[in-house]
C-alpha cells in the first residue's frame, strides 16, 4: 500500500537495479490458514477492514453467506464458502479465506511495468507501493490467483499487504490476531511448514482425511500464505483454489527475455535502448496503457494479453 | 456452565447439540478446537442444519427441530441397554437407588396428577418413599422396581432406535454412531462436554431438553469432572448476571425466590425453602436460605429490617401468579392490564414472538420509556415502515420517551460470563452526546418517585421510603460501591465458634459462609459474596496462574460461588476421594482434607467415609434422574411435539404437546396447522451479527447486509425456488418477503415415513440501523413458552414458503 522502508526489498517491479541488501537477515515469513479449524466467522474480514480502514458500501444478499461478493480495492480478504458433497454423499462445508498468497515468485511483480510499484520484502511479503502504481492492471494478468483489484477512485491496484506495516514492527497481521479459533497463524515459513506437517499428520491419522496436505504451490516458487487443506489433492473444491498455479507464459516470456539478452551481451546500443525503454519508458503512461486500463476497468476483466509493444 | 470455557479443552468428546457454538460463540469455541487438537477429542454436532460448527466437526447428525428429548432418551436407553454407564458414580452420586413413592406413574403421555382444566399437575406423589426419620428409602441392589434407575429404564424403553429415527428424522446409522461416541465417555477417565444454548431452551419442552442431557451426563459420570459438565453458553455477555441478580419476575438475587400470595407470613415463606436433608449427613445447602434472605433484606432496608418485623418481609411484593414473564406481560398489555412500560436494554418488538401482537400491545400503552444505547425498533414501533412495520401513528396514543444510555464500553462495571466469572471492565470511551448510564437514570427515577411518596403518602410507602441509599454520590452511585453492596459487609463484629472476632463491623465479607440470619450481616446477592472484599475488587484481578494447565485460573477475575471454577467438583473423585481421571484431577482427599486446583464444592474437611453427596444443593446430596416435584411437566423428561408440528406424537397421539404448557386463548387461535403451513421453521443467529444491535454497526452490516432464509435443495426444487430469488415465508402470524439461500446444508428428513423440510430463518434484520431493512424473524414465531420458564418456542414452528416477485411485485 505504501512504502515502509524498514524492511529490505529483494524484488522491485520493472527494474534491474540491485535491491539494497545491507540487512539481509530477515527470516522468510508466512501466514498459515488451517481450513480444518476455520469456522468462517469473518473476524478476519472485520479485522482487515478495521486495521486498513476499508469500508465497502453495505451490499445486498446474493445467494451466499459470502459478503461482500468479491475481492475489491476495499476488500482485501474474503471468506469463500463451498458446499462439497463427496462420492458417498457426505457433506463438507469448505470455507476458505481468500486473499493475496504472497508468492515467492510473484507474477504480479513480474508483470508490473511501473518501477517500484510492486516490491517484495526479504521476509517474502509482496507489497503494492501505491504512489508508484499506474493502474494499468497488468498485475491482474500476472496473478495466478486473481487477487489484485483496481480502484475506480484513484485507478491504483490494491490487495492484501500481509499487514506489512504491522509485521515491520513485529506484530502479526490483523486477521491473525482476530482469528478466534487459531485457524490463521503467522511465523517463519519454516515454523509454519513444520506446524502444518503436524496438522496434516493429525488430519490423516485421526480425522480420516487421507489426502490432507499443505498448499504451498511450487509453480510460483511456494507462497507466503499457505493453506492446510483436508483434500490437498483437490484444491479446486475450495472455491476454485488453483491446482497448479503458474505465472502466465506471456508474463514469463516478457521477463525472461531480459536475462539471456543481457548475458550474451548483444549490441550494446540496442540493449541500452531497450533497457532505457524498459526502465524509463513505462514510467510514463502510454496512450495504450490508458486504453488498456479503461478497457479493464469498464469490462471488469483483465486485458486479453500484454500490449504488443512490450514484446 | 458447570465448568469453564477453558475446561472444554479437557474433553474427549465435545457434543454440540441445542446450540451452534462456532456460530454464536466463536471466541469461546476456540476451546472446542483446542480439545480436538491438543486432546484428540471428537467433535460431534447434532443439529437440523449443517452449521458452522459442523464445518469443523468430526461428525454431524441431522435432527428435526424440537425432538431432542426423543433423541437423548434414546441415548439413555442405549447406555442402559449396552451397560455403558459409570456404575460406581451412578450408585454413589445419583439418586438411582432411591425409591419413588407409590403414587407416581406415567401412562399414555401423562404423569399422574394431571388436571386438564388447569393444564397442570398435582406433584404431591412425585417424591421418594420416606422412612420414619424422614429420609428417602434406598435399595443399593436396584432390585426394587420402584428404584429411580428401574423407573427410568422403564420410562425410556419406548425410545428404541427405530422410534427415535421415526420421530427425529435422524437416520438410524447416524444416530447409533453418535450413541456409540457418547457412550465411549462412560469410562471413568473419559469425559464428554455438552455445549448448548438457545437450541434447547427455546422450546415448550426447553427445560426438559436440558434435563435429559444432564441425565445422560450423570449416567456417564461426566458431571463435576474436568472436560465434562452441562455447559450453557449464554448469549448476551451479561445474561448470566441477569439471572444471578434475579431480574426475572419470580426471582430475587442469588436464586432466592419471590414470595407468593399464599405466603403472607415469613414463616410460611421459609417453610418451603429451607430444604431439610432427605438422606443422612447431607449438606442440603439451602438450609442456609434464611441467612441469605435476612442478609439481603438488611442490604435493602438496613435498620428498617428488624427481627420484630420479620426482616421487613411485608415490604416484598407477593406474586399472585407463578411469574410475570414477557409473554404474560404483553398479553396483559394487549388487554389493557399493563399500561406503562419501562423497557431497559431490551428490544421486544424484534426479540419477542409474534411481532404483530407485540406492536399491538405497545400501541395500547399510555407511555413507553425506552432506555437503550441504540435507536431500537421498539422505540419506533409506531412508525409506518410499509409492510415491514405497518402502522397508523395517528391512532396510537402511546407516548414514547427515549432515554439514550451508555453502552458497556462507556462505563466501569462487571459482567458475568457463562462460566460464572465476574469480570470487571473499565470505561474505554466517553459516552456520546446526552447518553447517560442506566445507574444515573434509575437513580433519578428513584429520587423523584420517593419524593412523591414523601409528599403524597400512598397505600404503602414504607418500602420506598426505607430503601437504603447510602451512596457517596447520591445521584449517580459508583459501580464500585454497588459491587461492594452486592458482596456485603458485617453490620456488627462477626465471631467464629471460639468467640474470636473474624470481621469487624463495617468490614466487607469474605464469603457467604460468614452470613448470619440475625441481622448482623448484609449482602445484596449471597452468591457474589467474596467478589469485593477487604482485599479489594477481586473481579479486577488478571492473574493467569493455571496450576495444572487445566484451564483453572484462580487469580483471574472471580467466579461465583466462592471463586469455584467447576461446580460439583467433589464428583471428580471416587467415593474414596481419588480422582476418576488421575491425569486431570480437580480435587482429592489427602487423608485430612480436600486439596487440589479448585475450591472444593464440598466441606473442605468432610471425610469420604461420611457419605456426604457431592450435589450439596440437593437435599439428598445426589444428582437427580428423577426430579421430584421440581419441574412442572414431569419428574422424567418426555417427548412432546412443538405446539406447531408437522406430525402427530408417535408415542401418544392423544397427548401431542407438553400438557403443562400455558397458552393464552388468543395465542392459541394464532397457531397454524401443517395443512396450511407444511414446513418446520426454526430461527437462529449468524456469527456476523449480535442480535439486533450490530446491524447498527457498519462493518457488521457490510459482512451480512440483508435478510434471508435457508432452504434445502430438495424443497427449493419442488417449489421452484432458485438461489438468491425472492420468497414469501409465512406462518399463521405473518408473512415476510426475503431472499432465499438454497443450500445442501439443510436437508429434508424422513419423519414418520414422510419427507420433512426445515426452513432456516436468521433473525438479525429490522427497520432501524445500517443494514438493509427487514421484517425480523419473530414476525413468524408463536407466542408460547417453555412450561417451566416461559422461554418462547422460537426453534420449532410451522411455516409455508412460496416463490415471490420481490417486495415491489408483492405490494
Amino acid at each position: 500500500m505504501t512504502n515502509y522502508q524498514s524492511q529490505n526489498y529483494i524484488r522491485i517491479s520493472a527494474t534491474t537495479l540491485t535491491p539494497p541488501a545491507a540487512r539481509n537477515d530477515e527470516a522468510s515469513m508466512a501466514k498459515l490458514i488451517d481450513v480444518s479449524r476455520c469456522i468462517g466467522c469473518k473476524a478476519c474480514q472485520a479485522a482487515c477492514m478495521e486495521w486498513n480502514n476499508l469500508r465497502q458500501p453495505v451490499g445486498s444478499f446474493e445467494g451466499t453467506l459470502k459478503n461482500p461478493m468479491d475481492l475489491d480495492p476495499e476488500v482485501w480478504t474474503l471468506m469463500r464458502f463451498a458446499e462439497y458433497e463427496d462420492d458417498k454423499g457426505d457433506l463438507e462445508w469448505l470455507i476458505r479465506k481468500d486473499g493475496c498468497m504472497h508468492c515467492e515468485d510473484p507474477g504480479c511483480l513480474k508483470a508490473c511495468p511501473a518501477p517500484g510499484a510492486i516490491v517484495q520484502y526479504e521476509n517474502g511479503i509482496v507489497d503494492f507501493i501505491s504512489q508508484n502504481c499506474i493502474g494499468c492492471g497488468y498485475c491482474l494478468k500476472g496473478c495466478p490467483f486473481n487477487i489484485p483489484r483496481i480502484s475506480t477512485a484513484d485507478y491504483k491496484s490494491y490487495k492484501c499487504t500481509l499487514c506489512s506495516d504491522r509485521v515491520a514492527v513485529n506484530l502479526e497481521p490483523a486477521c491473525v490476531k482476530a482469528c478466534p479459533t487459531g485457524a490463521i497463524l503467522f511465523g517463519t515459513k519454516k515454523n509454519m511448514t513444520d506446524w502444518a506437517a503436524e496438522r496434516v499428520e493429525e488430519l490423516k491419522t485421526e480425522r480420516g482425511y487421507e489426502h490432507a496436505g499443505l498448499y504451498d504451490p511450487p509453480g510460483v516458487g511456494g507462497t507466503h500464505v499457505m493453506y492446510v487443506l483436508q483434500h490437498a489433492d483437490k484444491p479446486e473444491i475450495y472455491s476454485d483454489l488453483p491446482k497448479n498455479p503458474t505465472i502466465s507464459p506471456t508474463v514469463d516470456f516478457w521477463k525472461g527475455l531480459i536475462k539471456p539478452v543481457s548475458l550474451v551481451g548483444i549490441a550494446a546500443a540496442a540493449i541500452a535502448g531497450f533497457m532505457h525503454w524498459m526502465i524509463a519508458g513505462p514510467n510514463e503512461v502510454q496512450p495504450e496503457d490508458d486504453e488498456a486500463a479503461e478497457r479493464f476497468i469498464e469490462g471488469k476483466t483483465a486485458p486479453k494479453s500484454p500490449p504488443e509493444h512490450t514484446i | 456452565m458447570t465448568n469453564t470455557w477453558q475446561d472444554i479443552k479437557n474433553a474427549n468428546v465435545v457434543l454440540v447439540m441445542g446450540g451452534n457454538a462456532a456460530e454464536a460463540h466463536p471466541c469461546g469455541f476456540k476451546w472446542a478446537i483446542e480439545a480436538k487438537i491438543q486432546n484428540g477429542a471428537k467433535l460431534v454436532v447434532v443439529d437440523p442444519r449443517f452449521t458452522r460448527t459442523a464445518a469443523v466437526a468430526d461428525y454431524h447428525a441431522p435432527i428435526r427441530p424440537g425432538t431432542d428429548i426423543a433423541f437423548l432418551s434414546g441415548v439413555i436407553r442405549y447406555l442402559l441397554e449396552t451397560d455403558q454407564i459409570q456404575h460406581e458414580y451412578v450408585r454413589a452420586f445419583t439418586n438411582a437407588s432411591l425409591i419413588v413413592k407409590e403414587g407416581y406413574s406415567f401412562k399414555d403421555g401423562l404423569f399422574n396428577g394431571y388436571d386438564p382444566e388447569t393444564h397442570s399437575y398435582d406433584k404431591t406423589d412425585w417424591q421418594y418413599e420416606f422412612d420414619e426419620q424422614g429420609y428417602a428409602k434406598i435399595d443399593d441392589t436396584w432390585q426394587n422396581p420402584r428404584c429411580v434407575i428401574n423407573l427410568m429404564r422403564q420410562h425410556v424403553d419406548r425410545y428404541t432406535p427405530e422410534m427415535v429415527s421415526r420421530i427425529c428424522g435422524t437416520p438410524i446409522d447416524k444416530y447409533l454412531f453418535v450413541c456409540n461416541l457418547i457412550a465411549s465417555t462412560s469410562a471413568p477417565d473419559k469425559a464428554l462436554t455438552s455445549l448448548f444454548a438457545l437450541g434447547w431452551t427455546q422450546h415448550t419442552i426447553g427445560s426438559q431438553n436440558i434435563r435429559t442431557m444432564a441425565m445422560v451426563q450423570l449416567l456417564l459420570g461426566n458431571i463435576g469432572v474436568a472436560g465434562g459438565g452441562m455447559n450453557a453458553l449464554r448469549g448476551h455477555s451479561n445474561i448470566q448476571g441477569l439471572t444471578d441478580v434475579g431480574l426475572l419476575s419470580n426471582q430475587m438475587p442469588g436464586y432466592l425466590t419471590m414470595p407468593k400470595d399464599e405466603e403472607q407470613t415469613f414463616d410460611q415463606y421459609m417453610s418451603t425453602r429451607q430444604f431439610k436433608p432427605l438422606r443422612p449427613n447431607q449438606m442440603s445447602y439451602w438450609q442456609n436460605y434464611r441467612k441469605f434472605f435476612v442478609s439481603f433484606q438488611k442490604t435493602m432496608f438496613g435498620d428498617a429490617a428488624t427481627a420484630e418485623n420479620n426482616w421487613a418481609y411485608d415490604y416484598l411484593p407477593k406474586l399472585n401468579l407463578p411469574m410475570y414473564d414477557i409473554l404474560r406481560a404483553f398479553e396483559m398489555m394487549v388487554h389493557g392490564e399493563i399500561n406503562g412500560y419501562i423497557c431497559q436494554g431490551f428490544n421486544p418488538l424484534m426479540a419477542f414472538p409474534e411481532k404483530v401482537k407485540i406492536r399491538r400491545a405497545l400501541g395500547k400503552l399510555k407511555y413507553l420509556v425506552v432506555m437503550d444505547p441504540l435507536d431500537t425498533e421498539t422505540a419506533r414501533f409506531w412508525e409506518d415502515v410499509g409492510p415491514l412495520n405497518p402502522s397508523d401513528p395517528a391512532n396510537i396514543p402511546t407516548e414514547v420517551f427515549q432515554l439514550p444510555t451508555t453502552c458497556f464500553a462507556e462505563e466501569d462495571g462487571s459482567l458475568v460470563n457463562s462460566a460464572r466469572w465476574l469480570q470487571w471492565h473499565w470505561k474505554a470511551a466517553e459516552a456520546p452526546a446526552q447518553a447517560k448510564s442506566d445507574i444515573w437514570i434509575m437513580s433519578g427515577l428513584f429520587h423523584r418517585i420517593r419524593e412523591l411518596y414523601r409528599k403524597e403518602g400512598g397505600a404503602f410507602p414504607d418500602p420506598i421510603l426505607n430503601l437504603t441509599w447510602n451512596y457517596t454520590n447520591f445521584v449517580d452511585p459508583s459501580p464500585d460501591q454497588l459491587a461492594k453492596e452486592l458482596n456485603g459487609k458485617a453490620r456488627a463484629d462477626i465471631k467464629d465458634e471460639t468467640g474470636a472476632v473474624v470481621l469487624k463491623a463495617g468490614q466487607q465479607l469474605d464469603s457467604f459462609g460468614q452470613l448470619r440470619d440475625d441481622g448482623t450481616t448484609e449482602s445484596g446477592c449471597w452468591i457474589f459474596t467474596g467478589c469485593y472484599t477487604e482485599k479489594g475488587n477481586m473481579m479486577a484481578r488478571r492473574g493467569t496462574y493455571d496450576p495444572r494447565d487445566q484451564g483453572i485460573t484462580p487469580d483471574w477475575a472471580w467466579a461465583w460461588p466462592a471463586n469455584r471454577r467447576i461446580l460439583y467438583n467433589r464428583a471428580s473423585a471416587d467415593v474414596q476421594g481419588n480422582p476418576w481421571n488421575p491425569a486431570k484431577p480437580i480435587i482429592q482427599w489427602d487423608g485430612s482434607r480436600w486439596v487440589g486446583i479448585d475450591v472444593p464444592d464440598y466441606g473442605p474437611t468432610i471425610k469420604p467415609s461420611d457419605g456426604v453427596g457431592p450435589f450439596i444443593m440437593n437435599s439428598e446430596g445426589t444428582g437427580r434422574f428423577f426430579a421430584l416435584d421440581q419441574m412442572v411437566d414431569g419428574p422424567f423428561p418426555e417427548h412432546y411435539e412443538p405446539m406447531e408440528s408437522p406430525v402427530e406424537n408417535l408415542l401418544h397421539p392423544k397427548v401431542q404437546n407438553n400438557p403443562a404448557v400455558r397458552v393464552f386463548a388468543d395465542d392459541r387461535a394464532d397457531f397454524g396447522t401443517s395443512a396450511q403451513f407444511p414446513y418446520v421453521g426454526t430461527t437462529y443467529r449468524l456469527t456476523e451479527h449480535f442480535h439486533y444491535w450490530t446491524k447498527h454497526a457498519l462493518i457488521n452490516a457490510i459482512l451480512q447486509p440483508q435478510e434471508f432464509v435457508e432452504v434445502g435443495e430438495a424443497l427449493a426444487k419442488e417449489k421452484g425456488i432458485a438461489d438468491d430469488s425472492w420468497v414469501r415465508v409465512s406462518s399463521k402470524r405473518g408473512t415476510m418477503i426475503c431472499k432465499a439461500l438454497v443450500t445442501k446444508r439443510v436437508r429434508s428428513m424422513l419423519v414418520a415415513g414422510k419427507p420433512t423440510h426445515v426452513i432456516g430463518i436468521p433473525i438479525h434484520w429490522g427497520f432501524t440501523g445500517l443494514a438493509k431493512k427487514g421484517y425480523g424473524a419473530n414476525l413468524l414465531t408463536p407466542s408460547v413458552g417453555d412450561a417451566n420458564t416461559q422461554t418462547p418456542e422460537f426453534k420449532a414452528f410451522l411455516v409455508n414458503i412460496e416463490p415471490s416477485n420481490g417486495p415491489e411485485g408483492e405490494v
